[in-house]
């Protein structure tokens, strides 16, 4: 289908969209990359009274690092942070996980900023947030707001962004030598929205964690951290600490069903998941050899 | 709203609605129908075209965010002859029976053969992963672009 009409500016800076964002409310619609926003036009899932595109504003296309934070703009495109070096080696999580969203001509528009807004509960990319301890920037009229990734994500397409605000950059603590992450997702396709993900960043020493944020996808409203995970930290990981655990995630998690995957196998998936996010993380041996999951 | 662009190296100057999209402006507006629409999500692949050198989904871009741009479409890569060895390939392995897709897939595989003269059949298949095909099952496809790979570094060495 195609979009019903609508009117368009162009923003010529943040303050300028944040004015037009006061002044039209509710009826305007942020548009950065718009690859979800296009889709849900085209489809008439919402049909915005006026676009405000943002696009030209190249302030929020930086990726900087200071001191221990890195900080990424809001209109960094999926394939700058897939290319960019300081990605690469101060949030290699995130370099791995954009591989798995979308496809290159998608990769080549969509944008952080839009992802994280967006809120997709199946998206990559708000779940990496939580895994990485994100702190997500946004402007409003009234000043800048820093909110932690895990207080962001509200529900299914929600956020803790209002209408009138903007999301402008996120920060996130860069990563370390004993730092270590993993991803994985299961799609029907390689680039679709995943079935179950996880995305994961530890803190190992040993063959210890002394810090793990496991954040899941998919299997949820919104991207959630395992509180199971907890139960890993200053243990020795056998097969029978990871089995309880994995029981303790099961019932933690409330996954809903459709055509793709029933709530059970989402589940099972998340535990499948799980075992293997321990397993590659303490590069150890299979602990799931008893079949616990 | 005015917009002033270059559609294959021409420069066009139009007036359009803002709920346009590229892939609609190129069609209704240049008559340039290689360029095809297929589900306007962006999920098929079908409407890809390149934007600055980028390959994009034509569908999901307003025609009025390419003022300022260089849009290339099929018909453009297709003249100047830039693929025209991998529209050979296709032909050869009949990579393509009716050819909805075969506009799209020729420009998201030219895409990778610029970035990686050598891509294995893995990374072909990932390339072209947002590019559906319902008729070939995509092995002769991926056949044509692997062929055509390896033909260029033939004649580069």
């Amino acid at each position: 289908m195609k979009a019903s009409a609508f009117s368009y500016v162009r923003a010529t800076s943040v303050m300028n969209a944040l004015e037009l964002l006061a002044a039209h409310g509710d009826k305007a619609k942020v548009l950065s990359g718009g690859q979800s926003l296009m889709p849900a036009m085209n489809l008439r899932l919402i049909s915005p009274e006026l676009v405000v595109d943002i696009g030209g504003i190249t302030e929020l296309r930086d990726i900087a690092v200071r001191g221990d934070v890195l900080t990424i703009g809001a209109l960094t495109r999926h394939v700058d942070l897939l290319k960019s070096p300081e990605i690469a080696a101060h949030a290699p999580l995130l370099t791995e996980a954009i591989a798995h969203v979308a496809h290159p001509a998608i990769r080549n528009k969509g944008t952080l900023g839009g992802s994280l807004a967006h809120a997709d509960p199946a998206a990559e990319l708000p779940a990496c947030m939580l895994a990485l301890n994100a702190t997500i920037i946004v402007n409003g009229q009234a000043g800048e707001r820093r909110i932690a990734a895990e207080d962001f994500f509200k529900g299914i397409y929600e956020t803790a962004l209002s209408g009138h605000e903007l999301l402008t950059a996120v920060e996130l603590p860069v990563a370390r030598g004993n730092f270590a992450h993993f991803f994985c997702e299961f799609a029907r396709r390689h680039g679709d929205y995943a079935i179950a993900g996880l995305a994961a960043q530890a803190v190992v020493e040993g063959k210890v964690f002394m810090g793990l944020r496991m954040a899941f996808f998919a299997v949820g409203d919104r991207p959630l951290l395992a509180r199971a995970a907890g139960r890993l930290l200053n243990v020795t990981v056998t097969p029978a600490v990871l089995s309880e655990v994995s029981t303790a995630l099961a019932e933690e998690l409330d996954p809903h069903g459709d055509q793709q995957a029933s709530a059970p196998m989402r589940r099972h998936l998340a535990k499948v998941l799980m075992a293997r996010c321990v397993s590659a993380l303490l590069g150890g041996p299979d602990l799931n050899a008893r079949g616990s999951v | 709203m005015p917009i002033s662009l270059k559609v294959n190296g021409e420069r066009i100057e139009a007036l359009v609605l803002p709920r346009l999209n590229l892939a609609d402006f190129l069609r209704e507006h240049l008559k340039l129908t290689g360029t095809h629409v297929g589900c306007e999500h962006g999920v098929c692949g079908a409407c890809t075209v390149r934007v600055d050198g980028e390959i994009v989904r034509s569908c999901l871009m307003l025609a009025v965010q390419m003022h300022g741009a260089s849009v290339e479409t099929i018909e453009g890569l297709s003249d100047s002859g830039e693929v025209a060895d991998l529209q050979a390939a296709f032909r050869e392995r009949n990579a393509l029976q009716c050819g909805f897709c075969t506009p799209g897939m020729l420009i998201a595989a030219q895409d990778l053969l610029k970035q990686n003269s050598e891509p294995d059949r893995e990374r072909i298949r990932q390339h072209l992963s947002g590019n559906y095909c319902r008729c070939t099952g995509y092995q002769a496809i991926i056949d044509a672009v692997e062929n055509t790979a390896r033909a260029r570094m033939g004649r580069q060495s």
